[in-house]
């Protein structure tokens, strides 16, 4: 009796786990088959895009044939840039500032709650804020206004990785250093900063690749610009814009390109994100 | 002798006086995120007040968006936000759950590394990507083999038919919740495999040694312990979707009616901003800044609980 109730009991509890670890197998399967869908359908759809046309000629006009994407990109290429100009330092120097002198203080805990919020901050916001700053107030839409949006993005991206990093330096190789009498200063820079270099790199490229791909902070800073423009002061065309107004457009040769921008980004971001672990996994390795 | 003493004299002074400046240069820069969140909500608040001043709170339940006629309120886009986040999260929250009890507990661990970054990667295709992928590629197929069979099964059944009633084109607010699900899944999965992770390995010894099976331990001793941890990642993942903006214009149809059914086409608060905001003038911008300022509010304050959920749990790693 006791024997067969026991059996049963333990052929439920097998059940139980089988099930569950099915599902959860299921449910990692259908993450990955979701991945690889959308891989395969911007390849399937946006290689037939990418051609030699797409990097020399600009943006078409409504009803025209051909055209490409050449103003998008060197937008893109120049905003993400100067607002990595921007983070770059900004970030580095606010992640310093948390680990090496404020660390446990109030003001150090209470800038890293609000940095963790701002990681996760509806993009769309810091447009309308940025709007109001630098567009509203000068009166013309502009690269830089598009460049400061996507700074707000990625200065917390860059500041928590580069805490992270450094507090993973031994703090032995901190105390080595003040013991030479080395002053603060050249402590973090020179040896913590120096430790984490590789770290902090990677901080940087996921900040790239996080801010490349971003559509909502520039839809009411860069907008959009039809012809060629290196002038950051002007509106500026952008690739995410680009691809957003292209894609529900009713032409068929706007939607064309808009595949072929769709393409890029997404290999230019997940490129950087493998990179990014890639250079940090061998750095530690070594 | 003297000399040298000078020397090291005006070195010490030289170097305290570059550490004061360089303590400071990194406090301001550090500080700037706070003037950023600081100047974020002052803002949007100061542009925000004509509406404000005109609707007072009514502008929260006030159930239209005239834009001709300047009647504006935020009941239609908050249904639709919240709608759409709350799919999402029906549909993410157990597929999170599998992914990392699957990453933690089953996969064998040379697959780890690689399965682990592929979720992350797709946590890092860019919104709009999911976008395109929902209008062009998900919306037919949803309209054609979901939303069809749907309907001819409970669109008659009473209390819960009128849910599913309206026009199948593969637009509208479940499809733009079924998108989201997949963009902020991975956020939440990736927070509880790494307090999954958390759980003193001690724990999970003792369970397995009193002859638990794994979905035993994970079910009765991870989840409880990293329950705050888990929340958390929800919560995470909640205030992703409700202020995603790109993935969701594509697909929900933006109409600025009440929808009336899951396929009905609304609107939430992101997509109007990022419909409307380029072409407002006047009040309408003030009624679009109140609408974004809401948003804020709301992710705010979802993101802060979420935070602090997580923040506990990682602080009761060392038991």
């Amino acid at each position: 009796m006791l024997t067969n109730f026991n059996q049963k009991l333990y052929n439920r509890r097998r059940r139980a786990n089988a099930q569950g670890l099915i599902l959860s197998m299921a449910a990692m399967g259908l993450g990955l088959a979701v991945l690889l869908w959308i891989l395969f359908v911007l390849l399937s759809n946006g290689l037939a895009a990418v051609d030699w046309n797409m990097f020399t000629k600009d943006t078409p006009a409504p009803g025209s044939e051909g055209g490409g994407l050449r103003n998008a990109i060197v937008g893109s290429l120049m905003m993400v840039g100067l607002s990595v100009l921007v983070s770059t330092p900004v970030g580095i120097l606010a992640g310093i500032y948390l680990t090496e002198y404020g660390d446990q203080s109030k003001t150090a805990e209470l800038t890293r709650f609000v940095t963790d919020i701002m990681l996760s901050a509806p993009s769309i916001v810091l447009g309308l804020f940025v709007y109001a700053i630098a567009v509203a107030t000068v009166g013309n839409f502009s690269g830089y206004a598009g460049s400061l949006a996507l700074s707000l993005i990625a200065i917390p991206v860059v500041m928590r990785t580069t805490e992270n990093m450094l507090r993973l330096v031994p703090s032995s190789l901190r105390e080595a250093a003040f013991a030479l009498g080395a002053p603060r200063w050249k402590v973090s820079t020179l040896v913590t900063l120096r430790a984490a270099k590789s770290g902090v790199i990677t901080g940087l490229l996921l900040a790239v690749a996080r801010i490349s791909g971003e559509t909502a902070p520039l839809l009411f800073t860069a907008l959009n610009n039809q012809f060629y423009n290196t002038d950051m002061g002007k509106p500026m065309a952008n690739l995410p814009v680009v691809i957003f107004q292209f894609a529900m457009s009713p032409y068929d040769n706007w939607i064309r390109l808009a595949w072929g921008g769709a393409l890029l980004i997404t290999m230019a971001v997940l490129v950087l994100n493998i990179l990014a672990r890639v250079f940090f996994r061998e750095k530690i390795s070594a | 002798m003297e000399t040298g003493n000078q020397d090291m004299v005006s070195v010490a002074k030289r170097q305290r006086l570059q550490d004061f400046f360089f303590h400071r240069l990194t406090q301001t820069f550090s500080l700037l995120v706070l003037i950023a969140l600081t100047g974020i909500i002052a803002s949007l608040f100061i542009n925000a007040w004509p509406a404000f001043k005109k609707f007072g709170l009514h502008f929260i339940w006030y159930v239209e968006w005239d834009i001709v006629n300047e009647q504006f309120g935020a009941a239609i886009a908050i249904v639709g936000t919240i709608a759409s986040a709350g799919i999402a999260m029906l549909i993410a929250v157990p597929l999170a759950f599998g992914i990392a009890v699957f990453l933690t507990e089953t996969c064998p661990v040379w697959l780890r590394r690689a399965l682990g970054t592929s979720i992350e990667l797709l946590a890092a295709v860019p919104s709009i990507i999911y976008g395109m992928f929902g209008l062009f590629v998900f919306a037919p197929i949803f309209a054609d083999y979901l939303q069809v069979p749907l309907q001819k099964v409970l669109g008659g059944m009473p209390l819960v038919g009128f849910l599913f009633g309206g026009a199948t084109n593969g637009m509208g607010i479940l499809a733009a919740g079924i998108v989201l699900a997949f963009m902020v899944l991975p956020f939440i999965a990736a927070v509880m495999r790494d307090v999954f992770e958390v759980t003193p390995p001690i724990l999970r010894e003792s369970a397995y040694g009193l002859g638990c099976t794994t979905w035993e331990v994970v079910r009765k001793v991870v989840l409880p312990y990293t329950q705050k941890g888990v929340i958390g990642g929800v919560m995470l993942g909640l205030g992703r979707a409700l202020g995603e903006t790109m993935a969701v214009t594509f697909v929900i149809g933006n109409a600025n009616r009440m929808p009336t059914s899951l396929f009905s086409p609304g609107t939430s608060i992101a997509s109007t901003l990022a419909n409307e905001f380029g072409e407002a003038a006047d009040f309408h911008i003030a009624a679009l800044f109140a609408l974004g300022f809401l948003l804020f509010v709301i992710t705010f304050i979802v993101l802060a609980l979420a935070k602090i959920l997580v923040l506990r749990t990682e602080k009761a790693k060392g038991i």
